[in-house]
């Protein structure tokens, strides 16, 4: 419990700092301006998310490998927050794009790809709900988030090369791409901050569902 | 080469069951021109627009169709108990997903080539100057289809509300079929001609991703 509660503060401590560096102490875009500070929150996010899911995709293979019902809870808890942070995501972008581009939504590779993601796990979670043995659930779930999570890299390139109306990435783009030294690091500051914020989530989320196994099986028990 | 015989004996059985009925292949051809009938109703496109955008209605119907149509795939074989005893009767079980993804491959290649000569009447679309490779392009695009389709109607068909279940599973998870196939058949339509070939290979390696994830993870889907 103690552990549980040092973990959380830390995060939002983190979370906290990462806002206050992102509205303080990162320069004004010069020409965004202020609106450009949503990125922080943005791309940590979305950075933050697809590694959840990453972890997502692991706890699935593991638990098709090895059966244990802790990879199933590590599966569902990922993609919960996982989707939580990509809701951010899809949030926070069309917010900064309609100032910028003057328009809520394009068909960008990285915006529909993210977009199917979110579909993908929303699937994953109303499969979980409509399957009531837990092994099969488990097991099924497991099994479509592993064809889910191959899926992701094959949307984005479909639309990448078929669908391209696309903004240069500000990352290992090519010349005249980059930030300013305080912006990397305020970004990355709040990158960090949203891992770790994502990973005291997923340990909550955790430790619910494990207690939630705990409590059928002991029903189960009761009952027979 | 069990694999193979069996593959081969389970194919016949499951043409077999289909050519008795036509059950399927019925639904499935009226399905398709009534959606795309509703299309032309509710674009009422010109010629030049119908070049443009017809390749995606066909196609999108096409995904339609085929979420209804491989519902009963797997769904059967549990209604009348035979599951088991399919799997008790062949080495892999890969064979059985192998004779339903072929025979759902030609149903849907079957209905397509019905429906092209009225397509192509409906749209004023002339179809014979490519029509080897839209035939191709068909092909590979079916076979996708096929492939992820039937391995999730070996999930939905164990899950409650199955049938909306199937098409919310299954859609999201076919996005690069639709953006490729829909873009190669345009180019293939248009006045000017062009085979796009990277996107034919994109298909086919769509194809191969899910036919390997297929192979690795299909055992599991059946397991009781």
């Amino acid at each position: 419990m103690v552990k549980r509660v040092i973990f959380g503060t830390l995060a939002l401590l983190f979370v906290i700092a990462g806002a206050y560096a992102a509205f303080f102490i990162a320069p004004t875009e010069r020409t965004m301006g202020d609106i450009q500070r949503i990125f922080y929150f943005h791309v940590g996010s979305a950075w933050a998310g697809m590694d959840v899911f990453f972890v997502c995709f692991i706890g699935n293979l593991l638990y098709v490998w090895r059966r244990d019902p802790k990879y199933d809870s590590l599966g569902v808890s990922c993609a919960e927050v996982g989707l939580v942070l990509t809701t951010v995501v899809l949030i926070t972008g069309p917010i900064w794009a309609h100032p910028v581009w003057g328009i809520w939504w394009t068909w960008d590779a990285r915006l529909t790809s993210t977009f199917v993601l979110w579909l993908l796990y929303v699937s994953y979670l109303l499969l979980r709900s409509l399957i009531e043995e837990a092994d099969r659930r488990a097991l099924l779930s497991a099994l479509f988030g592993i064809f889910a999570y191959i899926d992701v890299p094959l949307v984005f390139f479909s639309i990448r090369w078929w669908r391209t109306q696309h903004p240069a990435p500000v990352f290992m783009g090519g010349e005249g791409s980059g930030l300013d030294p305080i912006m990397k690091k305020v970004f990355f500051f709040n990158v960090l901050a949203m891992h770790i914020f994502a990973a005291f989530l997923v340990a909550e989320r955790y430790v619910l569902e494990r207690t939630k196994h705990e409590v059928e099986l002991l029903q189960h028990e009761a009952e027979a | 080469m069990s694999l193979l015989s069996n593959t081969a004996t389970l194919l016949g059985k499951e043409l077999r069951t289909e050519f008795r009925s036509r059950e399927l292949l019925t639904t499935t051809v009226v399905f398709i021109l009534v959606v795309l009938i509703l299309f032309s109703f509710a674009i009422n496109p010109t010629s030049e627009e119908s070049r443009e955008f017809g390749p995606g209605l066909l196609w999108l119907a096409i995904l339609f169709a085929a979420s209804l149509m491989l519902q009963p795939c797997f769904l059967r074989e549990q209604t009348n108990d035979t599951l088991s005893s399919l799997r008790l009767a062949v080495d892999d079980p890969f064979a059985i997903f192998l004779a339903k993804l072929i025979a759902n491959t030609l149903f849907l290649l079957l209905t397509e080539i019905l429906m092209l000569p009225l397509f192509a009447a409906f749209y004023n679309i002339p179809i014979l100057p490519k029509l080897y490779y839209l035939l191709l392009v068909l092909l590979l695009g079916s076979l996708g289809v096929s492939v992820a389709g039937t391995a999730l109607s070996a999930i939905s068909a164990q899950a409650r509300m199955r049938e909306l279940l199937l098409p919310l599973l299954l859609l999201p998870l076919l996005t690069p079929v639709l953006v490729v196939s829909a873009t190669v058949t345009v180019s293939l339509l248009d006045r000017e001609p062009v085979v796009q070939w990277k996107g034919i290979g994109f298909l086919a390696i769509f194809d191969l991703i899910f036919l390997t994830a297929l192979w690795l993870f299909g055992d599991y889907l059946l397991e009781e």
